[in-house]
């Protein structure tokens, strides 16, 4: 390869640099993660057979000539008929939307609590919310086991103090279900909540209270307004994945708590049954789509129009 | 009045703090505990780090998580460069909406419905193809730098819209080419932010169990999934010992970041001072 050979192919990078940058990501994107959703959705509309793969092909081509294509509802209408799946979506929903709301309980104050503190203490505090956040979800959730079994450390306690004279069933239940989620997902509400609390002047609740408005009226009319996008957010952090949620409901709740991310992967991988997975995963998707996509709206605002907040 | 709020304050994040933490601290007390009934204690014991270090099992499934998470991190961190690039640099190109949306999807898609996805989308590659052969290390890095680049993305996209664009433009009215002022101005502003984002690909890699279960085949089992098969029989006291020894690693880790940020903030505050002083 010649001198002017080298500088051709430099000028060359120089001029399409911009598409380079911008096509290895995308088209990594278009195939890894958008092309599988219509996949799903191809799946979802096909009629389930015992052969491998256990699904019938959306295209026939046996005819000749022109394929023909065969959408089957059934899948769908099924989800719709049998209680258990309707049932288990409205379930799921549920308890993401209370553990969001106990989340937003304990994680608003105590975002409030670390701005209202300075220097290193206030690092020291934001270092232990990150720090659990790095290790791992699994064991985590795995420490609960100890605490909640009938022999476990919840249990000890009560029995000491003579509250109960025999354990407690607290394994196994929505109870536990709740706390797992809401232990789980706490840092992704108090991050956000704190990301946008830093930047405000929390003084202006001070003055509204100079000014003699009641604590209350200052935390609804000045505070709240101005952390609303905190709290927007941290609570679609916490619900969309919730929702969805497989591993806690699956070591905590067992098989007395309806969740739809484990009936889906029960679906697929016992009854192999896939078309109706894939079924479950497209109704899921679809009942998430506008939470997801206010997500995106919130956040493509803050990493647009506003300086850095990075927490992470 | 001021002073019972800032009570309130201090109680609230006593009682958080307990909360977080209290679990991961009794998990790490019964790693030392001599009894094979869990939660009965049974004396002071190291038993359980000798039962974990003896185990064949344990080791294999951590090298293949290590394996398989320093491949993602390292693709995860180029491509979300590349992507958080250009979502900070340039306004407008074709498929923007588009582009946006798949990199701020993966952050809150539910992990069942990645992992079903990916797995269909290998065997319909699989049956056009031929590829890929087998499901393992494979599928699920693949699978991994997909939802990490995403992160790093946004790491990297907030860290450019935070910063001046001012060194940039003036490079260029200077005269610079583009791709000069990519590697000589944009990169080095990037770097620390792709650190950070190399670190956050690599734990979400070794923490996934959910998508590694849907993509892997028979024979690949990273250690979530090898700790996922022990602990839903129950409590494991060896898993105490490996939580233990993961906690230990990740809080060094951790407490040496936050000793350097802290150092350097202490400096910039320093800094500051004097220039204030100096004039």
């Amino acid at each position: 390869m010649g001198h002017a050979d080298k500088h051709r192919i430099g000028d060359l990078l120089q001029r399409n640099w911009k598409t380079l940058v911008t096509a290895l990501p995308f088209i990594w994107l278009l195939l890894f993660f958008l092309a599988p959703f219509f996949i799903v959705l191809k799946i979802s509309v096909a009629e389930s057979l015992i052969a491998s793969p256990p699904f019938s092909a959306l295209l026939d081509w046996s005819d000749g000539g022109f394929p023909s294509m065969t959408i089957n509802t059934d899948n769908y209408a099924y989800l719709w008929e049998d209680e258990l799946y309707l049932r288990t979506y409205l379930n799921s929903l549920k308890i993401a939307a209370i553990s969001t709301l106990l989340c937003l309980l304990i994680g608003y104050p105590m975002a409030y609590g670390i701005v209202r503190t300075s220097g290193t203490t206030r690092y020291l505090l934001l270092l232990l919310v990150i720090l659990p956040f790095w290790t791992s979800f699994l064991l985590r959730v795995y420490a609960w086991i100890g605490l909640l079994t009938d022999q476990g450390t919840i249990n000890d306690v009560l029995l000491w103090l003579g509250l109960t004279d025999k354990p407690i069933r607290l394994m196994y239940s929505e109870f536990a279900v709740y706390v797992g989620i809401v232990y789980s997902y706490l840092p992704f509400m108090i991050l956000p909540l704190y990301a946008n609390m830093e930047k405000l002047d929390l003084a202006l609740n001070e003055a509204a209270g100079d000014l003699g408005a009641k604590p209350l009226t200052a935390f609804l009319t000045v505070t709240l307004p101005l952390t609303l996008p905190g709290i927007i957010a941290g609570c679609l952090l916490v619900f969309i994945p919730a929702t969805g949620e497989f591993v806690i409901p699956d070591l905590l709740g067992g098989g007395n708590v309806l969740m739809i991310g484990r009936l889906l992967s029960s679906e697929f991988n016992a009854n192999h049954d896939w078309p109706v997975a894939s079924a479950v995963a497209v109704v899921l998707l679809i009942l998430l789509v506008i939470p997801m996509m206010l997500y995106h709206r919130v956040q493509s605002r803050s990493t647009n129009a506003q300086p850095s907040a990075e927490t992470a | 009045m001021k002073r019972r709020r800032s009570i309130l304050l201090i109680s609230v994040l006593c009682f958080g703090y307990a909360f977080l933490y209290i679990p991961i601290i009794l998990m790490i007390i019964y790693s030392f505990n001599d009894s094979v009934l869990l939660p009965v204690w049974g004396g002071f014991s190291t038993r359980w780090y000798t039962t974990l270090f003896n185990s064949e099992e344990i080791w294999s499934a951590t090298l293949l998580s290590f394996q398989i998470a320093i491949t993602t991190a390292t693709f995860a961190t180029l491509l979300g460069t590349l992507a958080g690039l250009a979502l900070a640099r340039f306004r407008r190109f074709r498929g923007r909406t588009v582009f946006t949306g798949m990199i701020s999807a993966p952050l809150v898609m539910p992990e069942v419905i990645t992992g079903l996805s990916l797995l269909l989308l290998f065997i319909t590659l699989q049956q056009l193809i031929g590829w890929p052969g087998n499901r393992g290390m494979t599928t699920i890095t693949i699978a991994h730098i997909t939802f990490a680049m995403a992160y790093v993305a946004i790491v990297i996209q907030s860290r450019l819209t935070g910063a001046d664009q001012s060194l940039e433009e003036a490079a260029l009215d200077l005269g610079a080419k583009p791709f000069r002022v990519l590697i000589d101005i944009t990169l080095p502003l990037i770097a620390p932010g792709m650190v950070a984002g190399w670190l956050l690909a690599f734990t979400l890699s070794l923490d996934d169990l959910v998508i590694a279960t849907f993509v892997s085949g028979p024979g690949s089992t990273t250690l979530p999934m090898l700790i996922y098969s022990r602990v839903r029989l129950g409590l494991k006291p060896d898993i105490n010992a490996l939580a233990t020894m993961l906690i230990v690693i990740v809080a060094l880790g951790v407490i040496i970041a936050g000793y350097l940020i802290i150092r350097q903030q202490r400096q910039l505050e320093r800094d500051r001072q004097l220039a204030a002083t100096g004039e």
